[in-house]
Formats: C-alpha cells, sequence, structure tokens
C-alpha cells in the first residue's frame, strides 16, 4: 500500500542544535526521519520508528517515521537536511528557489535501511 | 570569567543579551541562549587541518595552508564559471573581500538567500516593504501573525524577546496584549501558542492573501464560500482584526517562499501590508536563518547593486534569479568550480543539484565537517565567527550589530584566506 502525500521540508530546534555537527548519529535523529499524522500511518501499516520509503520525481529515500497528529491527512514532513533533499526538486521556477515545499511524493512501508549522511552523499558521487 | 552581552551567532535574531562563560580559553557555560544557540557557541569537533584529494572518492591526506590556498587558487584561475556559495555564516568584512575575489576571477557571487529568503528580495524589489525594527514590533505589535514560519524551532527566542511575550512601552502586558495568529500548512508548535490557526492548503497562500486583500477593501461580496481551505467568514473575521490593530505585524518565512508561487506570495504580502496601512499601522518582515545572511545582502547590495544570484563574468554585476542563483547553475551544468564558505550547500541543496556539485572541483571554507565536505577536494578549515572572530553582522530587521570574540584559535579567519586566495590568483594571472 502506496500513501499518496505532498512532502514539505522545515527547520526543527534539534536539527539547528546539530547544525555544524553534521557528521554526528544525532544530526541523523534530528533531520533523518519523516513525520505524518496516525491516519496516514494507519493507512500504510507501520508505526512509529519504523522505516519508511519516500518518493518523488526527484528521488527517494528511507528514513524511520514519526507521529505528528499537527499535520493534516496527506501531509508528510522530513526536517530540512540531506534526507529531505533526496526527493526535493531542482527545479527553481524561474527565480533561483529549488522546490523544498509542495512536492507529490508517496510513502510506503520498507524494511530497507536507512542511510547515513555520508552514503547519502557517497549516492550522488 | 563571565563575558555579559554577547550576541549570538546562530540565527537573524542575533540575540544580544547571552552570559558566556570563558576558562582558560574554553567556553564552559553559555546562559540566556536557546538550545541552538548555546550549542553553537559551545562548539563541535571540528576540522583540524587542511585537507585535499584528487577524486571525491579519495580519502584525504592533510596539507598545509599554504599548499591549500594556492591549489584554490589555481582551480579559481582555470574556471570560466566558478560558483562562490554560502557567505551568511560569517561577518561582513570577509563578505567585502568575497567581492572583490568574485571580481577578479569572474564569479557567480550567491548567498544562503538562493534557498532561503531569495525570492523575498524578488518580491521587494517588486513592491517594496514597509517595514521596522524587531524594537519597534515588540514595543507596539498588537495583533502578530506568523505566515509560513515557526519561530518555536526555528527562532526559539524571538518570541520572548520581540514578538509574542515580550512587554514593551505599548503592550507592558506582553502575551495578554498581543493576538497571535499562524497560517501555515500544519499545525506547528507556534500555531499550538496562537489564538488564531488558520490552517491553509499546501501552495495556496497567493490565493489566501488575495483574499485578505479584498476582505480588507470590503470586498468580502467577491470571496467563494471557501478560499485554500479556510472559510469567507474566517476570513473576513480576521481582515477586520487587522484593520482594528493598532500596530499589527506579519512575519513571514520559508512557508511562503519555498512554496509555489514563491516570489509572487511575497509580492502581494507587501501589497496587503500596505492596504492595511490605509487604516492602521502594519509592517511585514521575513524571518532571516543564518545569523548574518541579512549582511550578505546588505554587503553584495552595497557592492554590486544585488543581493544574490549575481554573475561578476561579465566585468560588470549582472543578476537573474532563475539563471544566475546556485541551483539554476548547476541544474544547467554551467559551472567549472564550486567555492563553498559560511554555508553547506551540499546539506540544503536538492541532491540533483549536488550530483552536479560532484562533477567539478569544490572548495570548502568552514571550520565544520558537513556534507559539502564530502563533495569537497580542498577544504580550509576557519575560525567560527562570532565566537572566534569579532566583526560585523546584521539582524534580520537590518540592524548592524559588532559580535564579539570569545575565545582565541590557531585558525586563520575566513577573511585572511580570502585574502590570500585572492593575492595568488592576481600573482597567478600576473596582475597587481
Amino acid at each position: 500500500m502506496k500513501l499518496d502525500a505532498i512532502f514539505i521540508s522545515g527547520r526543527t530546534v534539534n536539527q539547528g542544535v546539530n547544525l555544524e555537527n553534521k557528521s554526528s548519529t544525532a544530526y541523523f535523529d534530528a533531520a533523518g526521519y519523516c513525520e505524518m499524522n496516525s491516519t496516514d500511518a494507519g493507512k500504510i501499516s507501520t508505526d512509529p520508528g519504523n522505516n519508511v520509503k519516500v518518493t518523488t520525481d526527484f528521488g527517494n529515500v528511507v528514513v524511520p517515521m514519526r507521529i505528528c497528529e499537527g499535520n493534516p491527512d496527506g501531509l508528510i514532513f522530513i526536517p530540512m537536511g540531506p534526507w529531505a533533499n533526496a526527493v526535493a526538486s531542482p527545479d527553481t521556477a524561474g527565480c533561483g528557489m529549488p522546490g523544498f515545499k509542495g512536492i507529490p511524493a508517496t510513502v510506503e512501508s520498507t524494511d530497507e535501511k536507512a542511510p547515513t549522511m555520508p552514503e547519502l552523499m557517497a549516492r550522488l558521487k | 570569567m563571565i563575558i555579559k552581552d554577547v550576541i549570538c551567532p546562530f540565527c537573524g535574531c542575533l540575540c544580544d543579551d547571552l552570559a558566556v562563560e570563558v576558562e582558560n580559553n574554553k567556553v564552559i557555560d553559555v546562559k540566556h541562549a536557546c538550545k541552538i544557540g548555546a550549542a553553537k557557541i559551545r562548539g563541535h569537533n571540528r576540522i583540524e587541518a587542511p585537507m585535499m584529494r584528487e577524486s571525491k572518492t579519495d580519502e584525504f591526506r592533510e596539507v598545509s595552508y599554504d599548499e591549500a590556498i594556492n591549489e584554490a587558487a589555481k582551480i579559481f584561475v582555470n574556471s570560466k564559471r566558478p560558483l562562490m556559495y554560502g557567505w551568511a555564516s560569517g561577518l561582513c568584512e570577509m563578505m567585502k573581500k568575497g567581492v572583490l575575489l568574485a571580481e577578479e576571477v569572474g564569479g557567480i557571487l550567491d548567498n544562503t538567500a538562493s534557498v532561503c529568503h531569495g525570492p523575498s528580495a524578488l518580491g521587494v524589489q517588486e513592491k517594496g516593504i514597509p517595514t521596522g525594527t524587531l524594537g519597534q514590533f515588540a514595543n507596539r505589535a498588537d495583533v502578530v501573525i506568523f505566515w509560513g514560519c515557526n519561530p518555536v524551532q526555528a527562532h526559539p527566542r524571538h518570541m520572548s524577546r520581540y514578538s509574542v511575550f515580550a512587554k514593551g512601552f505599548f503592550t507592558n502586558r506582553g502575551r495578554k496584549d498581543r493576538k497571535i495568529v499562524v497560517v501555515d500548512v500544519r499545525k506547528t508548535d507556534t500555531a499550538e501558542m496562537a489564538d488564531e490557526y488558520v490552517q491553509v492548503n499546501p501552495g495556496e497562500d497567493y490565493k489566501l492573501l488575495a483574499a485578505f486583500r479584498a476582505a480588507v477593501a470590503d470586498k468580502a461580496d467577491v470571496i467563494p464560500d471557501t478560499v485554500a481551505g479556510v472559510s469567507k467568514e474566517k476570513i473576513v473575521e480576521l481582515a477586520a482584526a487587522m484593520k482594528g490593530a493598532k500596530y499589527g505585524i506579519v512575519y513571514f518565512g520559508m512557508g511562503v517562499t519555498q512554496t509555489r508561487c514563491k516570489y509572487k506570495n511575497i509580492d502581494i504580502a507587501v501589497s496587503l501590508t500596505t492596504d492595511l496601512n490605509a487604516y492602521t499601522k502594519f509592517s511585514i518582515i521575513p524571518m532571516r536563518g543564518h545569523y548574518n545572511v541579512t549582511g550578505a545582502g546588505q554587503v553584495f547590495a552595497w557592492e554590486t547593486g544585488y543581493v544574490n544570484g549575481i554573475d561578476m563574468s561579465r566585468g560588470a554585476p549582472y543578476y537573474n534569479p532563475g539563471e544566475t542563483c546556485s541551483n539554476d547553475m548547476l541544474m544547467r551544468e554551467e559551472l567549472d568550480s564550486a567555492f563553498v564558505i559560511g554555508g553547506d550547500a551540499g546539506a540544503h541543496f536538492p541532491a540533483q543539484s549536488i550530483a552536479q556539485m560532484a562533477k567539478i572541483p569544490v572548495i570548502q571554507v568552514d571550520p565544520f565537517h558537513n556534507p559539502t565536505t564530502e563533495m569537497a577536494n580542498i577544504v580550509i578549515p576557519v575560525k567560527v565567527s562570532g565566537v572566534e572572530l569579532a566583526g560585523t553582522a546584521y539582524r534580520m530587521d537590518s540592524v548592524c550589530l559588532r559580535m564579539r570574540k570569545l575565545v582565541d584559535v590557531d585558525f586563520p579567519s575566513d577573511e585572511e584566506v580570502l585574502d590570500k586566495i585572492l593575492a595568488k590568483v592576481k600573482e597567478i594571472k600576473g596582475v597587481s
């Protein structure tokens, strides 16, 4: 079962705390996850801490899922950083700004492992 | 020793009331800062020495500063289209040197606004900006709108110092004297604290702003029953609250600059603010992220006329976001080197753009290992500005402040590195 969703990224306190500590596991914990509400999590039969695979036209990424009831149905959030960037759009729509918010995505439960920051960057070399 | 009135070098709030305890040239305690500012001032594991490698899949080898700087200069001289990105975690003094280097090498000068408030600059160029200082907002604003921003997470002391809880001359009861409205696509922690949470559909901010303009102009008859997921009734009610403010302020963030319509959202938000000034006093201000990204815009604008996305290759500054910003140029595969200083392109550009960086030589000037390091060929560690180096920074409201030095370290400053690269470039090119 795949969930059709809209992906957005954004700041969090812990992502900020680890901005100069990006090689650490603390940074992965702070920026490598995907939030959705419990209704959406139920639709793809996943529990908090289990990995989900987020796919857009621009790439895919595996991250642990967390519940955030503040998200409306069909809205997923990944903190800004390399994991969010894996599915962000490089199209700047003629004004220099890539697409970090409002990107159509699908989300599914997965047994695949979530990549570390160096593993994510190595994918791009 | 306790150093008082330290200015925090993390976000655009530039909180200026920190007390930092330093013993034996080490920071041992940080008081009054938020969790993020304290973490920055306490410090993290840093890059200890300059490093180089031929291929991005090789291991780095340690080199001298001279060797790293000479090689960086050679890359600049051999590049036709060098990107020079970042700048916002540095001080204004070094940005000025960056402009000189960009002039000499014909570089593309771009700062982190490119993936942050670059669209705000475009919106402001279209419509101007009725704005003020954070002190004015703290002392006067009784209607406070956070549109597409989440200060609880991104600017943790903003609310206590300036916008929500701050007690000012005309707002001496703090929170009780203010109506707080949050417009966002999800119920954020900031929304939880608001008097009114308005949930806008993703990508439909422009429609909602247009509906507010109609309601403010007493043209509610043209507003459909629901706009962008918000009822006409709520729009009319909030428009009346805005017009009834003694002083209103709109703080806005990435929720409008990064979503559909991008700079046009800023354009119409400024227009709404201007409209409201026919009835009361209303201001609008972007919530800036890096502590000195506002300074980067200031320095680049006074040196070149433009705030970001500046192509210096024509002998005169040329600016056309959509063509000359980092991600535009990376995706056109037009760049033949990248110089990243005071910013982390590797962590904050879409993966497809970073994959283009993997194909060209990358020079990084930064105190810390980060995703850009993973893509770099030359890494030059420097002082942490605002902790190990004093100088000028601009708060998000363009108030200019002097950052303090708290401890001494042996690393060179980014300004010194830029000076040396520029001197070497001139030497190689045989110009004085």
